[in-house]
């Protein structure tokens, strides 16, 4: 017998790997392991990297590996009484829902894109439209595996290793691989939602809207007009929702539980920067007013209503080549009237479109040590990469920090490291787990590099 | 396919392109035994096809470069599986050309296990299935088996050699009711090509592995995936060999 061929991973060089966001970023060195035994962390400085959805530079380790999940994607497990299902870390919610929705179970919480592997929303703690109700996705994880720098497996959850499973969740990549992970999917009895779109006059209106507690629409989130400035400043259509009851669906056979997704519309290229100007994100916002607002209450299927931008394929492309940044930020009940209105201003101020302005309603803060999700409400922009952003980022950034908020670190490009301990109050916690486990740093991302998360 | 489901084994099928082959086979109705060196990994791969298909599906061992196994190995599979119908031979290895010029002793695993191993495996195959008068043997071979560059002679070589094998059995076993189909991939995106120089236009092994069934239900002979393959080979093949050894690549 001859001995195994060797198992050293082949790597690839890539000059300007990207986060989603498109701005430009380190060289790295790419490693795809295709079975699991594959997927150990080595010496250098290296990162995982799921389906690369977070728009910064999180899933990028410069001068090291950044080593992918994609094909790391076996299902294991199913319990058909509990919902559990256990899975590889490269496992993207895409291949869930088109498994497991035409069985009756749903993700107990999904971020805007089924684009992302378990890996990435355990890593970045994720929540969706129901946070105020169901919390952030850790809190449905109901255990996962990592293996830290010392190369040994370990099971995590909440009662086992529990320290290593609250500073994953939201932690980043930094804890580890995290290669398989065990989360409670829920029961449904359609794929279809029943949604109410309701247009309001103003930021307090809006607000007021998202504070009601609404128990029968665990979904809710508003869809802010960027463009309307004085009074009107902060008008949305906030959409409420729920999955809908067989009753409630349009006959037509076998459609009552449809996992399929509607069909990718291309963005085929890249914009010049001068027509995504404010006149054209002022016609496609008053469009979408009328032609979503005026509908009021209707019943649609779950891939629209959860995942309108996986529609449009290349959607980044809208803003031109040199991409674009997110900012995500979470102020609290105290301050977010005042801060969000601070912050309307300073966009309309500012000129700048933003094309996407989502405010939502959190529900209180979960467990995990860096977990973005706190109570209060937050609020998502995009802005295109155009001169001054980072003086602009910057004004924004001081406003959150005023406010006692936060800025969502797997959105983010451009934050400054000051403002880290004073936006995530347990930092030491989790500087002190990562000291356990990886006490020579050899997680690293240019993220945790740029806001020195790991410390000195 | 009606009337022609049955067990499909699937042999090297932990490589990407084997495992979305098993998965196509699994969604048009057969039932799927894996088989191949590493079980833990073909234990994954058969948990994950269970769930996404719902189909039935074991694991085996199989140590292709143990060329004395093959037989006894074969008469458990016929044994345990009586309606065994199809055969997917997808296991291989390219290793590195430049490190068997260095140590010739090297080539000789990549010679047995894409020729000697892929070849007796798929005898004794076709002789069951010819005695059944039905059955499907898929062969997947490579592009790289229709002429010999300086970059993977040695891999290339041992393909060529499959394919006229399965070439051959398709000649005897064609009046027996039995389909033997070559497959002939190009660039597919997996750790063989990753990162390599010169690789372009690289295939997902998923949509490989529904045109190999899809190529399996039209009962085809040839398959190159993707389809332009054929017109690139064609024009390799037509450069004379005094230019060829020339050229690069
Ligand atoms: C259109 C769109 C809408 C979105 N909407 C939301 C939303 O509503 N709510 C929300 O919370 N987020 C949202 N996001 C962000 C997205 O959910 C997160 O960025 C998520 O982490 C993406 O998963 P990924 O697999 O692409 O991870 P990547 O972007 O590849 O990685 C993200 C982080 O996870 C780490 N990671 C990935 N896999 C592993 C692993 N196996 N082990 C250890 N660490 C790992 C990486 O190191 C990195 O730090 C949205 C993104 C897009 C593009």
């Amino acid at each position: 017998m001859h001995p195994e061929p060797s198992r050293s991973l082949p790597e690839k060089a890539a000059p300007s790997l990207t986060g989603w966001g498109g701005s430009p970023a380190g060289p790295t060195t790419l490693l795809r392991p295709e079975k699991m035994r594959d997927f150990k962390p080595g010496e250098s400085p290296q990162i995982a990297r799921g389906m690369g959805r977070g728009y910064g530079d999180a899933a990028i380790c410069g001068e090291g590996h950044t080593v992918l999940t994609e094909r790391l994607d076996r299902m294991l497990s199913f319990d058909d009484e509990t919902g559990v299902l256990r899975a590889e870390a490269g496992v993207s919610l895409a291949d869930i829902l088109t498994t497991f929705v035409p069985r009756g179970w749903f993700l107990p919480v999904t971020p805007g894109t089924k684009f992302c592997s378990l890996g990435g929303c355990l890593a970045a703690d994720v929540h969706g439209k129901n946070h105020h109700v169901d919390g952030a996705f850790s809190q449905h994880v109901t255990s996962a595996r990592i293996i830290p720098a010392d190369g040994a497996e370990r099971i995590i959850s909440p009662d086992k290793n529990s320290d290593l499973f609250w500073a994953t969740a939201g932690g980043m990549g930094l804890t580890g691989f995290i290669t398989e992970v065990s989360l409670k999917l829920k029961k449904i009895e359609t794929s279809w939602m029943a949604v109410k779109h309701t247009p309001t006059k103003d930021l307090d209106q809006t607000l007021d809207f998202l504070a009601i507690d609404d128990a029968e629409n665990p979904y809710s989130v508003a869809w802010i007009d960027c463009l309307a400035t004085g009074e009107k400043l902060g008008r949305s259509v906030v959409m409420n929702g729920r999955h809908a009851a067989i009753g409630e669906i349009p006959l037509r056979e076998n459609n009552k539980l449809d996992g399929s997704f509607s069909k990718q519309k291309p963005m085929p290229f890249y914009l010049p920067s001068f027509v995504l100007n404010k006149f054209t994100v002022k016609a496609f916002n008053s469009l979408f007013n009328l032609r979503q607002g005026s509908r009021g209450e209707f019943v649609t299927k779950f891939d629209p209503y959860f995942y309108p931008l996986d529609g449009i394929k290349n959607w980044g492309r809208m803003y031109g080549k040199k991409g674009f940044v997110q900012h995500q930020c979470v102020l609290p009940h105290e301050s977010a009237r005042d801060g969000l209105r601070a912050i309307l201003e300073l966009v309309t101020e500012s000129g700048r479109a933003s094309f996407l302005a989502v405010l939502k309603k959190f529900g209180p803060e979960g467990r995990g040590m860096l977990s973005f999700p706190t109570g209060g409400y937050t609020l998502a922009l995009d802005f295109a990469n155009k001169p001054g952003l980072d003086e602009f980022h910057d004004r924004l950034d001081g406003i959150v920090l005023n406010a006692g908020g936060r800025v969502y670190l797997v959105k983010d490009s451009r934050m400054k490291a000051d403002s880290l301990p004073y936006m995530y109050p347990r930092l030491d916690e989790f500087r002190k787990v990562l000291r356990q486990y990886d006490p020579s740093g050899k997680f690293a991302s240019d993220l945790s590099r740029r806001l020195n998360i790991a410390g000195d | 396919m009606p009337g022609i489901e049955g067990t499909a084994l699937v042999l090297g099928a932990t490589s990407p392109m084997a495992r979305w082959t098993a998965y196509a086979l699994a969604r048009q109705g057969w039932d799927i035994s894996l088989a191949g060196r590493d079980v833990q990994e073909l234990r994954r791969i058969a948990a994950d096809l269970i769930l996404r298909t719902g189909a039935t599906v074991s694991v085996r061992e199989f140590q292709a470069e143990d060329l004395e196994s093959h037989e006894g190995f074969w008469e458990d599979c016929v044994d345990q599986m009586e309606d065994l119908r199809c055969v997917v031979c997808a296991f291989g290895f390219m290793g590195s050309q430049d490190a068997q010029n260095e140590a010739p002793a090297l080539a000789q695993q990549v010679m047995t296990i894409n020729y000697t191993a892929a070849g007796t495996i798929l005898m004794h195959a076709a002789k069951h299935f010819e005695e059944q008068k039905t059955g499907w043997i898929v062969g997947i071979s490579s592009v790289a088996g229709e002429r010999g560059r300086a970059s993977n002679y040695v891999y290339g070589s041992a393909k060529a050699g499959f394919t006229q094998l399965l070439s051959g059995l398709r000649a005897r076993l064609s009046k027996s009711g039995v389909s033997v189909l070559t497959v002939k991939p190009g660039f597919v995106d997996t750790a063989m090509t990753f990162g390599k120089d010169g690789v372009f236009l690289v295939a997902d092994p998923k949509d490989v592995g529904g045109q190999i069934v899809e190529a399996m239900t039209k009962r085809k002979d040839v398959v190159y995936i993707p389809g332009f393959w054929r017109l690139i080979m064609f024009i390799i093949r037509s450069v004379p060999e005094k230019v060829f050894k020339k050229m690069k690549f």
